[in-house]
């Protein structure tokens, strides 16, 4: 029983991080904006916040450094693709590249250092109930920001006017152009709030998943918060599913290998990844489900009055 | 105000122009960054410009690393142009280098000398192996190709990792994760004594011939790209979206396993952790840069494995870490992006007074890069 509430607990922990990112990744895409960066951003933000950290001691400077760095990446992509009309998957590719390379660069002197021990938080009365208190209430207070960020998106998206223009720039951008919204202003705006959300990822994979700077210790994160918007259908609530269910594939191999499981590590280390893959594949397969969820106008470029 | 204007059609100049522009602003950024890490930066543009063509020996070892650069390059250049976009070279590169591996593996002191084919092939079959599970997952399911081919990378990544550490691991080897050296016949030819150049670069340029005749000379070839460039017309001409699909990723899966074999049975000798350079990503940037085309490709992967040697010289004489070769790689594709905003575009100082064409002029505050 006990291995199973910490195992819970994992889930929520690994599933937050993925969850996080590919909120922003959906916000993104609502507007019709495909970031393919998200790998080097949440990179560069991971790097931002830990180095934050380590001279400051504040965990608040911490994740702000995280969204900043992050959201200033997401900037400039927005800039090269929706003023410039660089192609979006090329651009994204090159961010995320760039990410990689600079995050290692500048992250050299930062592999040996230690961050100071993590604050738990516990939620009175809640938190004391035995197993299913540790594992649900006493979490890092992200946790459950990520959830009521779900519930905030779902109302903004779909009952708010904000969230109608947002989504009506990214299924149709001319119509929104002709009725005089600022088409490019709202997709950059979209685009850096999603960097900023994979920022505040990263930097929560730094501070409270694994409190230890590594060469590529996003790995590949960021890309399976992509494939989380497709499973998602474009949908917030069930993009939190999606996460839990893939923080959970995550942790089973540990417990896997807590329980004695006679598998070499590396075949459970491919877990996260191999699930991604066919679950994209089961999803993807019905073309009408996807084309019918799908912003109609997803890594398409708008050129106004053209 | 500065403004971009759209220009009646694409400029050749620019075309040719802007990835020359786009590296003198990576070269820009990169002096501006060694000058903000207290390094002398005309130091650092010797180590990353002139101390990789000095001398012979250095010439041999840019060839080195610029042979897997081009061979992957020239067939992603062929998924790129069919709009088909394999971000996964890299796996399909570690999938060859692991099934020539395995044959290498085989042999004994008095294997035949014909076994370097074998290993080739392997190489190659192993990469065709892995880009044909994402081509099936996206014609069959309809599965993104970009996360597909990407996630095969890290399984790729850990399958190696299973075989060096496990079943194939050396034990003569004092524990390291390591296969044992390959036989020395399993050694690809090289191409002359007291350099490490294989005849690999000769199949690297007889690919870029191949691919120039494929596509600018052959039906298949021009079908292959009208898929890419303009999907209903493909389908008007009745030319097949699926056969481009697997034509391209079979190509770039092919040219990668071959690259990986090329690798192992050449410079590095045996299956290590360390297999996986990063080349099947480089070569994503190297076949932006140069354009997609054949000839185009060899220049911008000789500039790329400069990128490589100067971050590895950086490291020993400078002190710097290695991953500036990264910093500055993923710099030139942002900048190559940027600059190409020219070939369509025209850059145009215009005074608030006079009021330019609304239908063709694109506002911008900041202007190209």
């Amino acid at each position: 029983m006990e291995s199973y509430a910490l195992l819970l607990a994992a889930t929520l922990n690994a599933g937050t991080v993925l969850a996080l990112a590919a909120l922003g990744l959906l916000i993104n895409e609502k507007a019709g904006i495909v970031n393919l960066g998200a790998e080097g951003m949440m990179l560069c933000a991971a790097l931002a916040a830990f180095a934050a950290v380590v001279h400051s001691g504040s965990d608040t400077l911490g994740f702000l450094a995280g969204v900043g760095a992050a959201a200033l990446l997401a900037a400039i992509f927005g800039v090269l693709v929706i003023w410039l009309n660089t192609n979006q998957y090329a651009t994204g590719l090159a961010l995320s590249l760039f990410g990689a390379g600079f995050s290692a660069f500048a992250g050299i002197g930062y592999v040996q250092e230690k961050l100071p021990e993590r604050l738990h938080f516990t939620i009175p009365f809640l938190g004391d109930i035995p197993l299913l208190g540790p594992a649900l209430f006493r979490q890092h207070p992200m946790v459950y920001l990520a959830i009521g960020l779900v519930a905030w998106l779902v109302w903004f998206l779909y009952r708010s006017r904000a969230g109608l223009v947002l989504r009506s720039v990214g299924e149709s951008p001319e119509s929104a152009h002709a009725l005089g919204y600022p088409v490019r202003l709202i997709r950059l705006a979209a685009v850096v709030a999603g960097g900023a959300l994979c920022g505040l990822a990263g930097a929560y994979l730094i501070l409270v998943y694994t409190p230890l700077w590594v060469e590529g210790m996003v790995a590949g994160r960021g890309w399976i918060a992509l494939a989380l918007t497709t499973f998602a259908t474009w949908r917030p609530a069930r993009v939190l599913l999606g996460a839990y269910l893939f923080g959970g594939v995550t942790m089973l191999q540990f417990h896997l290998q807590g329980a004695g499981v006679d598998v070499a590590t590396q075949f459970l280390t491919m877990l996260p990844y191999l699930a991604t893959i066919v679950v994209l594949a089961l999803i993807s397969r019905n073309p009408t489900w996807i084309r019918v969820n799908m912003p109609a106008s997803l890594g398409k470029p708008f050129h106004p009055g053209s | 105000m500065l403004r971009l204007e759209a220009r009646p059609e694409p400029s050749r100049f620019w075309s040719l122009a802007s990835p020359l522009l786009a590296l003198v602003l990576t070269v820009v950024i990169g002096v501006l960054l060694f000058a903000a890490l207290g390094k002398d930066p005309v130091r650092g543009l010797q180590v990353f410009f002139w101390e990789p063509v000095k001398s012979a020996y250095a010439l041999g070892e840019l060839t080195v690393k610029a042979t897997p650069l081009l061979l992957i390059a020239l067939g992603l250049a062929v998924c790129f142009r069919s709009n088909v976009w394999n971000i996964g070279a890299e796996g399909q590169f570690i999938v060859g280098a692991i099934l020539a591996g395995g044959v290498a593996l085989m042999a004994g002191k008095d294997t035949s000398r014909w076994i370097v084919l074998a290993v080739l092939l392997a190489g190659t079959v192993g990469g065709m192996l892995w880009a044909s599970v994402t081509a099936a997952l996206r014609d069959r399911f309809n599965a993104n190709e970009i996360l597909v081919s990407l996630m095969l990378v890290y399984v790729a990544e850990q399958l190696l990792f299973y075989l060096v550490f496990g079943p194939w691991k050396d034990p003569g080897g004092y524990n390291f994760p390591q296969t044992r050296t390959f036989e020395a016949v399993t050694q690809v030819p090289r191409l002359m004594a007291g350099s490490r150049v294989s005849i690999g670069v000769l199949i690297a340029l007889a690919g870029v011939a191949l691919l120039w005749i494929f596509l600018f000379r052959t039906r298949a070839g021009f079908a292959q790209q009208v898929g890419g460039l303009a999907p209903a017309a493909a389908r008007y001409a009745g030319f097949s979206s699926r056969k481009a699909l697997w034509l391209a990723l079979l190509l770039s899966g092919g040219t990668a396993g071959l690259a990986g074999a090329l690798e192992v049975a050449g410079p590095i000798g045996q299956l290590t952790p360390h297999v996986p350079a990063g080349y099947g990503f480089a070569a994503i940037i190297v076949a932006f840069v140069g354009r997609l085309h054949p000839v185009g490709m060899v220049f911008s992967a000789i500039l790329m494995s400069m990128f490589y040697i100067g971050g590895e010289l950086a490291q020993s004489r400078l002190g710097l870490p290695k991953s500036l070769t990264g910093v500055f790689q993923g710099l030139l594709l942002f900048t190559l992006l940027a600059c190409d905003t020219l070939i369509a575009y025209r850059l145009r100082w215009r005074s608030s007074a006079t009021q330019a064409k609304p239908s063709v002029a694109m506002a911008s505050k900041k202007g190209a890069a």
